[in-house]
């Protein structure tokens, strides 16, 4: 491993509240000084980060690399370009792959595959239940020695109240963190949109605030009568935020996520039937977003991610309702961020908070996320000023589908290093 | 974005939905349609308008009633009429939707009249063919999904035009399940365009959509309230699997509170006139004796649906 030299960057580490222009000194895949360079060292390489920023890694809570089972739809090497090209270095792989990640087997194979592409890392959420049918628990602590860092089911709730309290409880048992998305089943089925006006208008079905709220009803109180640690993931509404805080001021330990295309869309944007805006929970109401990126600003939403899915043509050349749920998002989670705590008026380090350090929190990464001194050396050095051009030929993911298409965002990333190891130049 | 009905110079391209149509557009249909009505009682039906050209009748979904009119419709625009009947919806895998369109665009197709079970399939296809730079086929939707039923709509305005002329001094009442009707969507869309001053709708909670409001619209849950001092009754056919389950409990019990009887009629103004897209459900959503009776005017809604029909696909044929 090389020793680099990252010089003349404005280092922006939120959790170490640094943020201004000093040199990054790294070795063995590690960050070994800032400012000073540590005695003897001998750069064998030197970025000039002149005029760019140098942050920690970007650490991503939904990332679907597809594999197993959707291959059609992205492979680990699409996607882990993907993820180097957006400056995403640490992923959290939902476990709604086919089959379900519910067996230490099929993790560890994950685990090897990435491992050996020698690029993000990737932190596996095991399935809370055997093929995330929500009736029999998955072996979690079994899981757990494979590499899981917590248990979910993905976009399919458990309709079983009782078999998704015994899941909680066991999951407590072990201290586990159970990540759910707030979806009650039968308020959410057939439905595609939010239940609002533009639903009305376009005549497709609707999926409620209620189906959010009632579900997050039930989760808040099980995890409280069960102690299990829960983490609530892809918030979509201005209610289900306030039962979460409601939750926190009773001292519950919760925390909670949102995606970019939650804090910049909102249902109005579905147009004329775009089914690239058809995802899970739906954009809701343009009251639900300010809410939700008020709430990201606050703090009161731990972190931000990219809720990449990867869907192919097939999947959304269809009407909308047909269409496959789901965007590409990991070369656009920096872009996204950048324009939402621009427009929320937070500082830089505020803003790359919430998917480095905060995010880092959530998956219970304690090496990277930062950048003190013997942390990972997982960075990325990108420009904030840069504006790309979201097209379909410079997205690297397999999954060309996203609603922010012919957008221009702020944010070019110029490289992105993994264990001090430089995996993009861009 | 561009409403993807219209063309670069504004003129109609496809005809998708009257949420948005320009009341100058919808006008010209009405005014296009009007003479057409006369060519039904001529010897010889026939016009030439669109001879030589290909109208393929794309049903994905069961239909007798539309799918005839337009094939009627077209024929006496002297065009040759294709029907398919596609009855296995496209997410059932087999071919995509888009698959077939370009199969039927290379047979030399010029227009498609798209019946769907998908909210916002014929848009998808209209898209479709400007993305492929066919902006020579037109689409014209014949239902999709809850979202619109346009000729439906337009047919629906021309019928309230012959009887009552003017639209701006109307009360006209929608009445039943508004929540899965792209019939009346397209008739609250081309009603406030017209300038009608009060539409309203008149249905239980369960079977009117969240924000109906937001359309233009007053709510009303109470018939006989509803139905008040209206000029127009616009009935809305109630499925049979939504009469026994979540929605309602009962037809019976439907049909006491929100079936249309001589009695309820009785509340509006005596010259109102009571209208039904069809199939209508005796003794479900309106009694037989007001289907019959002199009020009705559901027959010469299917007359001039042909007529609207003609003017809707001669314009397109001419744009």
């Amino acid at each position: 491993m090389k020793k680099i030299l990252i010089s003349n960057g404005r280092v922006v580490d939120p959790a170490n509240r640094i943020d201004r222009v000093q040199a990054v000194y790294v070795a063995a895949g590690k960050v070994v000084a800032l400012g000073a360079a540590p005695d003897g060292f001998e750069a064998e390489c030197t970025i000039d980060a002149a005029g760019l920023v140098v942050a920690p890694g970007f650490i991503d809570l939904a990332a679907r690399l597809r594999e197993p089972g959707f291959e059609y739809r992205a492979t680990l090497e699409s996607e882990m370009d993907a993820a180097m090209a957006g400056g995403v270095t640490s992923l959290a792989i939902p476990p709604d792959t086919d089959p379900a990640l519910d067996e230490p087997g099929l993790v560890e194979m994950l685990c090897y595959r990435a491992k050996k592409l020698n690029r993000a890392h990737v932190y596996p959420v095991g399935a809370l239940t055997l093929g995330l049918k929500g009736e029999r628990l998955s072996e979690m602590a079994e899981l757990v020695e494979a590499g899981c860092v917590a248990f979910s089911q993905a976009n399919v709730p458990v309709v079983d109240t009782t078999v998704l309290m015994r899941a909680l409880q066991y999951a407590a048992t072990f201290g586990f963190r159970v990540w759910l998305q707030p979806l009650a089943p039968f308020l959410s089925r057939g439905g595609h949109a939010h239940d609002g006006e533009v639903a009305t208008r376009l005549g497709l079905a609707g999926i409620p605030v209620a189906a959010e709220t009632v579900a997050l009803y039930t989760y808040l109180e099980l995890a409280r009568i069960t102690g299990a640690r829960l983490h609530i993931t892809r918030l979509s509404s201005a209610a289900g935020l306030a039962l979460i805080e409601q939750a926190r001021a009773e001292g519950m330990d919760v925390t909670c996520d949102v995606s970019i295309n939650h804090v910049h869309l909102c249902d109005m944007d579905i147009g004329y039937f775009n089914a690239n805006c058809h995802l899970i929970p739906p954009l809701r109401s343009q009251r639900d977003r300010e809410a939700l990126r008020r709430g990201l600003a606050e703090g009161r939403i731990d972190a931000l991610c990219s809720d990449h899915t990867p869907v192919d043509d097939d999947g959304k050349q269809t009407p909308f309702a047909e269409s496959e749920p789901g965007a590409t998002g990991l070369e656009l989670l920096l872009p996204l961020t950048l324009k939402w705590a621009e427009r929320a008026g937070l500082s830089l380090s505020t803003g790359l908070a919430r998917i480095t350090s905060d995010a880092a929190k959530i998956v219970g990464i304690t090496k990277a996320g930062h950048l003190s001194v013997g942390a990972r050396a997982d960075i990325c050095v990108f420009d904030p000023a840069a504006y790309v051009t979201i097209t379909r030929d410079n997205l690297r993911s397999q999954g060309k589908n996203t609603p922010f298409l012919g957008m221009e965002l702020p944010g070019k990333v110029r490289y992105t290093l993994v264990e001090g190891q430089v995996m993009f130049e861009g | 974005m561009r409403n993807p009905q219209l063309n670069k110079h504004g003129e109609l391209q496809h005809l998708l939905t009257l949420d948005g149509l320009p009341r100058e557009i919808i006008n010209t249909i009405l005014d296009t349609a009007a003479p057409f009505t006369e060519v039904a009682e001529r010897e010889v039906k026939k016009l030439p308008l669109l001879r030589g050209k290909s109208v393929f009748n794309l049903f994905f979904e069961n239909s007798t009633r539309t799918r005839t009119t337009f094939e009627i419709a077209a024929k006496r625009l002297s065009a040759d009429v294709v029907n398919l009947n596609i009855n296995t919806s496209s997410a059932a895998k087999g071919e995509s939707l888009l698959d077939t369109v370009d199969n039927l665009c290379a047979m030399q197709a010029d227009m498609f009249v798209v019946r769907h079970a998908a909210s916002g399939a014929p848009m998808l296809i209209a898209q479709h063919l400007q993305a492929t730079g066919r902006e020579d086929i037109h689409v014209v939707n014949a239902g999709d999904g809850r979202h619109a039923h346009p000729t439906q709509g337009l047919l629906d305005m021309y019928t309230i035009r012959h009887f009552k002329k003017d639209f701006t001094n109307l009360t006209v009442a929608i009445v039943g399940d508004v929540l899965h009707s792209r019939v009346a969507r397209s008739q609250i869309a081309a009603l406030t365009t017209l300038g009608v001053p009060e539409v309203r709708v008149i249905g239980p909670r369960t079977l009117l959509p969240t924000a109906v409001e937001t359309l233009g619209v007053r709510v009303f849950h109470d018939m006989q309230e509803g139905l008040k001092g209206v000029d127009v009754v616009m009935m809305l056919r109630l499925q049979n699997e939504r009469m026994n389950g979540a929605l309602l409990p009962t037809p019976q019990e439907y049909y006491k509170i929100w079936g249309l009887t001589a009695d309820k009629l009785a509340l509006a103004r005596p010259d109102a006139i009571v209208m039904h897209p069809g199939p209508m459900n005796r003794g479900v959503e309106i009694d037989s004796a007001v289907a019959d009776g002199a009020q009705a005017v559901i027959l010469p809604q299917v007359t001039f649906g042909i007529a609207v029909r003609m003017a809707v696909m001669s314009m397109l044929g001419s744009n």
